[in-house]
């Protein structure tokens, strides 16, 4: 079907046309304004990448050369942010090192110690205050976490009839965090440890939902840590201080155990319920636990996840 | 070649002008969907300034209604096939040139599904993070990356296909056989992909017992083929009603086949499901107590689940009487099923499988007013998508825009309806 010709006469015709473009016009200048309103909000955007952040390549990828840049850039802004100059290491997994957590459940009187000490560590965001280690109070008798009691406040621990659970990153040997996640922004390094490239991570959460243990934890907005509170000893896969919108979790304190340290965690405890160390070097404490206890627990086993984390009784 | 590349470029520039005329109804339909797309890109602004921290969701639940509406939307995608199947397998001609009414709503779901997986990233800025060459995509071994793949893929087949076959229409030759069936038939299997990979991202995390089920497959694929050709028959009537091209009520019920055979499966397909989990009485079914009666005193989703319930049941006997066979009940069960589909997909199955946490604590989850407006906002982009290219594809179907009037006077918006065409001879 063919159209018909305007039969209007000429004068008619322009006169509606012209009203109609500018009826048009008003229409997308008022369209534009809406559209520049609609976006005014990221006028405060001030913590995305910077040119140099959001070409920064994968940590698998970097030189020796731009690992250095990416230190300095990193240092620069820690000082800039924080005012305070931190030392930033790109430590490496050392040879012949594999590591274990082991916890006595028989000594941990759930005074959640480590979890603060691990705050104060990491760098973890204040406001909301991120936790890397979750306690859970647990009745006598049972390993289902179900029952647990993750809020439990009392006002001296232990009460009597429970025991108590820190479940933090298990460091499985099979982690399903690794396997989801679509970029490769977490991996498993040789000595066991599962680290996050904090800025590869594009934030979509499916690690977060693959983990069996609830480990991860995610920075819903930009971390806020007190000046006077930042921990300046950083690793890049460990506790530098870490921008909205990306993955962290546990990483068995790098930054202290690939330079000979024992996780802050350990140091805290008050009653030696935390053991870590190399499972390959026979002499090592963790070694003889494994060799004289005689039941382990590794926390739902059935996932087939093998953690590196072993929880263990002593009576 | 520079003769075809400007005949191309008359045909984008047509296509684009009809899509800003059309009479009063046309601007104020569009005004609003523009409108509310605005105020989900202001709030998706915020969200971008101050983290997703201005959604409902937390570290407990760590997914809400951006990926609920993600997997709704992903089903709708893969239905439009189902108008392709019973046209390219079974020569079914009512629904021949309908197909590509399918074929654009899948085109404009999927614009929504990446929409909101976008929406749902904390780095969208990374996004480049995902793609192969330059970046690092985790194929074969993350599900996400495969998700990458095949819904990118899926919208460029389908934009490929439609696009094809418009433009022969338009310049009134008929389309090479090579140039799309060997596409049509890929996107047949890719659309039952689709749908299948996205369900595979819940079902392969052993840490979810709630996902970690082989019938979430199934399920999803028999809700998407409930949900998605119920949404086309309304878009139909809708058609129909506001351009005169002609759809045959034939057509129409051939598609309640389709919504009906579905639904059945649906529903069965869900009783087992509750079978399993409460019958067996193991603490796997957790999650199922949660979503279905409530546990420890939290019951948020307990009267979504059994809304949806009561409206899949309401539309299935619907669909399965014959009153379905008069439009307006077929209508009111396509509504049902919808909205039905969507809870049910949506809140029913991505919210329950993270209460409780694999530690065992009970977070709920309420979306935020932030995000319900992005959400809002994009499915009203979504629908501006669907109305724009309905509005270049009708007049070309029809033959009111061809190579043979370019240089005429277009079409303006207020001109007075075309004719219906005839309908043809009875057989």
């Amino acid at each position: 079907m063919t159209p018909t010709q305007p039969t209007l006469d000429d004068k008619t015709s322009d006169a509606s046309m012209s009203r109609r473009n500018f009826l048009r016009g008003a229409a997308a200048f008022g369209g534009l304004t809406a559209l520049a309103a609609s976006l005014a909000p990221l006028r405060q955007l001030e913590d995305f990448s910077s040119s140099e952040q959001f070409l920064q390549k994968y940590y698998k990828e970097l030189t020796p050369d731009d690992m250095t840049k990416v230190i300095s850039r990193i240092e620069r802004e820690v000082q800039k942010e924080y005012g305070i100059r931190p030392h930033v290491r790109d430590l490496k997994p050392m040879d012949g090192v594999e590591f274990v957590y082991c916890l006595n459940l028989t000594r941990c009187i759930g005074c959640r110690k480590c979890v603060h000490a691990c705050v104060n560590e990491n760098n973890q965001s204040r406001n909301p205050e991120i936790q890397y280690i979750r306690v859970l109070k647990m009745p006598h008798g049972s390993m289902d976490v179900e029952k647990g009691d993750h809020t439990y406040e009392a006002k001296s621990v232990p009460e009597k009839g429970f025991f108590y659970m820190p479940v933090q990153c298990q460091q499985c040997q099979n982690p399903p965090c690794v396997k989801v996640c679509p970029v490769n922004a977490t991996w498993q390094e040789k000595d066991g440890i599962t680290v996050i490239d904090y800025d590869w991570c594009i934030g979509c959460r499916y690690c977060e939902a693959a983990c069996p243990y609830w480990a991860r934890r995610f920075n819903f907005t930009k971390p806020e840590i007190p000046k006077e509170r930042l921990n300046p000893n950083m690793a890049y896969l460990g506790n530098r201080p870490r921008k909205q919108g990306v993955m962290e979790k546990c990483h068995f304190c790098i930054q202290r155990t690939r330079a000979g340290k024992y996780p802050a965690c350990l140091e805290v405890c008050p009653v030696g319920a935390r053991k870590f160390g190399n499972i390959l070097d026979p002499e090592s404490e963790v070694s003889y636990i494994m060799r004289e206890k005689r039941v382990f627990i590794q926390l739902k086993e059935e996932m087939g996840t093998s953690p590196r984390f072993f929880y263990y009784f002593d009576k | 070649m520079i003769t075809a590349a400007r005949n191309y470029m008359i045909f984008i520039r047509r296509c684009t002008r009809i899509a800003f005329v059309g009479d009063w109804r046309y601007y104020a339909w569009m005004g609003l969907l523009t409108v509310i797309s605005l105020l989900g890109l202001n709030a998706y602004a915020k969200q971008l300034v101050h983290g997703l921290i201005v959604t409902g969701m937390s570290d407990e639940v760590s997914w809400g209604v951006y990926i609920a509406n993600f997997t709704f939307l992903v089903g709708v995608a893969a239905a439009a096939v189902m108008m392709v199947i019973p046209v390219y397998i079974y020569d079914n001609e009512e629904l021949h040139d309908l197909v590509i009414f399918g074929e654009l709503l899948a085109v404009a779901a999927i614009i929504m599904c990446l929409a909101f997986v976008t929406v749902d990233l904390g780095r969208p800025d990374r996004f480049w993070h995902l793609i192969p060459g330059i970046g690092q995509l985790n194929f074969p071994r993350s599900m996400l990356s495969w998700d990458v793949i095949v819904l990118n893929g899926y919208l460029l087949l389908n934009v490929h296909i439609c696009g094809y076959l418009l433009y022969c229409r338009y310049q009134n030759r008929k389309p090479g056989k090579w140039f799309y069936i060997p596409f049509v038939f890929t996107a047949i299997i890719w659309a039952v992909s689709i749908h299948t990979v996205t369900a595979f991202l819940y079902v392969g995390l052993g840490g979810r017992p709630f996902w970690n089920a082989s019938i979430v497959g199934p399920r999803f694929l028999a809700s998407a083929f409930t949900a998605g050709p119920a949404i086309i028959i309304l878009a139909l009537q809708i058609i129909r009603h506001f351009t005169n091209y002609r759809i045959t009520d034939k057509a129409l019920l051939t598609l309640r086949s389709i919504v009906q055979v579905s639904m059945i499966i649906n529903v069965f397909l869900l009783v087992c499901e509750v079978f399993k989990e409460f019958y067996s009485g193991t603490t796997h079914g957790v999650s199922a107590r949660y979503l279905f009666v409530g546990l420890h005193g939290y019951h948020a989703l307990v009267p979504w689940i059994w809304t949806a319930i009561t409206l899949n049941l309401v539309a299935m006997v619907i669909l399965v009487l014959p009153v379905s066979r008069s439009l307006r009940w077929l209508d009111v069960a396509c509504v049902l099923s919808i909205v039905g589909i969507w809870i049910e997909k949506g809140m029913g199955l991505v919210i329950p499988g993270f209460i409780p946490t694999p530690l065992g604590a009970i977070v709920e989850y309420v979306p935020s007013l932030n995000e319900t407006l992005v959400c809002l906002g994009i499915w009203a982009f979504g629908l501006l998508c669907y109305t724009i290219f309905l509005r270049m594809s009708v007049p070309i179907l029809q033959g009111r825009i061809a190579k043979s009037n370019e240089g005429q006077p277009e079409i303006q918006g207020d001109e007075p309806a075309a004719t219906p065409l005839p309908d043809p001879l009875p057989h």
